[in-house]
């Protein structure tokens, strides 16, 4: 019943993000950066499975959103962008993984944390490279060979998130009901047990952080992509702790979570911004407090609680 | 026969305790052995030394002539040793179908992401081996919601589905009911004789060593006190007095 209800929503939501785009042009750059986020939040809800939080996966981020913004000037064509810019992300994910998996918990949260505060100070202050905080403007990129303007550009960029979204949901949602994603939920509940039947649980552990680390490439690359402008703020702490906050927002419990938790949250956040200028964080705050009280499997626990109400 | 585990001079102390000082012991490979002894004695510390989870500070332990001292229980577990505890090690938010699936996936190989864990030849052999174990009833139950018996039972199940050729348990009939007891270790007996596994088991109940061990060691004060058949062993009177206590009447019978 959860496999036909996530099939339903993750269709009836590409649909409907598509007709919103199409109806309010300006919401078509925010439901980018949902689709962005979410795919990152994807990332996180796999190692969420394991009962680990990374307050890092911003380095992932970022690292993509710098690629891509220094290889457009080299090869300005984002079909291929996009995959070096994952190919990074997992790449360090790799290396970064082999080291972090070791750890658990609140150690394991930190370390993320610290590395990616190291990303952060050296795209702040290696300036005559970065540009600081003022960032890198992207020059104009090509879709397959075309040079696409305005709407276009916007178009086809949120169907390429899109896209990933629909395909890496359909993956992750495979690959939580296998062995290794069953082994991974295990190293929550019983990691030595996992040990003593002959299985890794660090390397089940790294190869969903490898996993989430390409994820979170992809969203960073969609970002680059579509604001034009990459700043050291996407490796942040803070943007960690957004897409955590998304998580729970969204709720780990399926993989449409993720993209409810991320349009919920980018949609509250613009009117948010619009209606009370000054305390929009203070919405988001009030928000993500009335879930984790009020419903803690999050927006996908609450659907999922409606239509089995309904069904029963 | 021949010894398919070898234990020589093994040495650990904890503190002040020494748990094994001077341990020599040789499994046969096809022969059930129950490991008694007074709490404490370090019949649980044999099993974690076997399988990788406890270093001893002196002595060497063979299996199947290799030396597997020093190697991660993981390695262990490779070469053919399963183990269960005396604590249930289940994964907790996982049915019992599919905590035996996952020990069956284990034993394959977990690397397969795009093939579900309870695909048919996975799930049919955990549902064949949950039958086994009397367990059908409660195959789709969560793992933290079953009585005390059934963990146990489910315990052991997962390091069955490993097929291994050494299984340790340790107290496998502790917390199953009394009235059910004798039926679960016939069947558990038969199981394991079934896939030819030998075993070593940790055991309080003498009833259930009497009927269903070839062997009976005696563990004190890190030593093996005595060696030998249920029926020697267990009527020896300085066994009685260290380690049964009392005994049925009419002392203890092996099995027919």
């Amino acid at each position: 019943m959860n496999r036909t209800l996530e099939l339903v929503l993750a269709l009836a939501g590409a649909a409907l993000i598509v007709a919103l785009a199409y109806a309010v042009p300006w919401l078509r750059f925010v439901l980018t950066i949902a689709l962005a986020k979410g795919l990152a939040v994807l990332g996180i809800l796999l190692l969420l499975r394991a009962g680990q939080v990374s307050f890092g996966h911003a380095l992932y981020l970022a690292l993509a959103a710098y690629l891509v913004a220094f290889g457009a000037a080299l090869v300005p064509e984002a079909l291929l962008l996009l995959p070096a810019a994952a190919l990074l992300a997992g790449t360090v994910g790799l290396a970064v993984g082999l080291f972090v998996v070791r750890y658990r918990e609140i150690f394991f949260g930190m370390l993320n944390l610290a590395l990616s505060m190291v990303f952060y100070s050296v795209l702040e202050k290696f300036y005559s490279l970065t540009h600081g905080t003022d960032g890198i403007r992207l020059p104009p990129v090509r879709f397959a060979g075309q040079a696409l303007e305005g709407d276009a550009a916007q178009w086809a960029v949120l169907a390429l998130a899109l896209v990933l979204a629909l395909a890496f949901g359909a993956l992750v949602r495979v690959a939580l009901a296998s062995p290794l994603g069953e082994a991974l939920a295990g190293i929550k509940t019983r990691e030595t047990r996992l040990e003593f039947m002959g299985v890794s649980a660090k390397r089940v552990l790294l190869s969903a952080y490898v996993a989430s680390a390409v994820m979170a490439g992809c969203g960073g690359a969609i970002i680059a992509l579509t604001t034009r402008h990459v700043t050291p703020a996407l490796a942040y702490w803070t943007t960690s702790g957004e897409l955590v906050f998304i998580a729970i927002l969204g709720g780990a419990g399926s993989v449409v979570g993720p993209f409810l938790g991320a349009a919920a949250y980018e949609l509250t956040r613009v009117y948010a911004a619009a209606l009370v200028a000054n305390a929009w964080q203070l919405v988001l705050g009030l928000v993500l407090l009335g879930v984790i009280v009020f419903a803690p499997g999050g927006l996908w626990g609450l659907i999922r609680g409606a239509t089995q109400r309904k069904t029963a | 026969m021949s010894v398919l585990l070898s234990a020589r001079g093994l040495k650990i102390a904890f503190g002040g305790l020494k748990a094994a000082d001077g341990i020599d012991l040789d499994v046969e490979e096809g022969e059930f052995l129950a490991i008694i002894g007074p709490n404490g004695a370090g019949k649980t510390t044999f099993i974690n030394m076997t399988t990788g989870y406890l270093k001893p500070q002196a002595g060497e332990i063979t299996f199947a002539g290799r030396p597997i001292l020093g190697l991660s229980p993981r390695r262990i577990v490779g070469l053919g040793i399963a183990r269960s505890f005396q604590l249930p090690q289940l994964f907790t938010e996982h049915s019992v179908e599919q905590n035996v699936a996952l020990a069956v996936a284990s034993r394959e190989g977990v690397w397969s992401p795009l093939a579900p864990l309870l695909r048919p030849r996975y799930r049919d052999e955990a549902r064949d081996l949950i039958a086994r174990f009397g367990l059908s009833a409660i195959a789709e139950t969560r793992a933290d919601a079953l009585n005390e018996g059934a963990r146990k039972l489910a315990d052991i199940a997962m390091a069955v589905a490993l097929r291994p050729r050494l299984l340790l348990m340790d107290e496998p009939t502790s917390g199953v009911a009394a009235a059910g007891k004798m039926a679960v270790v016939e069947t558990l007996a038969r199981v394991l004789r079934d896939a030819r596994v030998t075993a070593v088991f940790v055991e309080h109940d003498m009833e259930v060593v009497g009927r269903f061990a070839d062997r009976v060691a005696v563990w004190g004060q890190g030593k093996i006190a005595a060696l030998g058949t249920p029926e020697v062993v267990l009527n020896d009177p300085e066994v009685q007095r260290t380690v049964i206590g009392t005994v049925p009447a009419g002392g203890v019978h092996a099995a027919a």
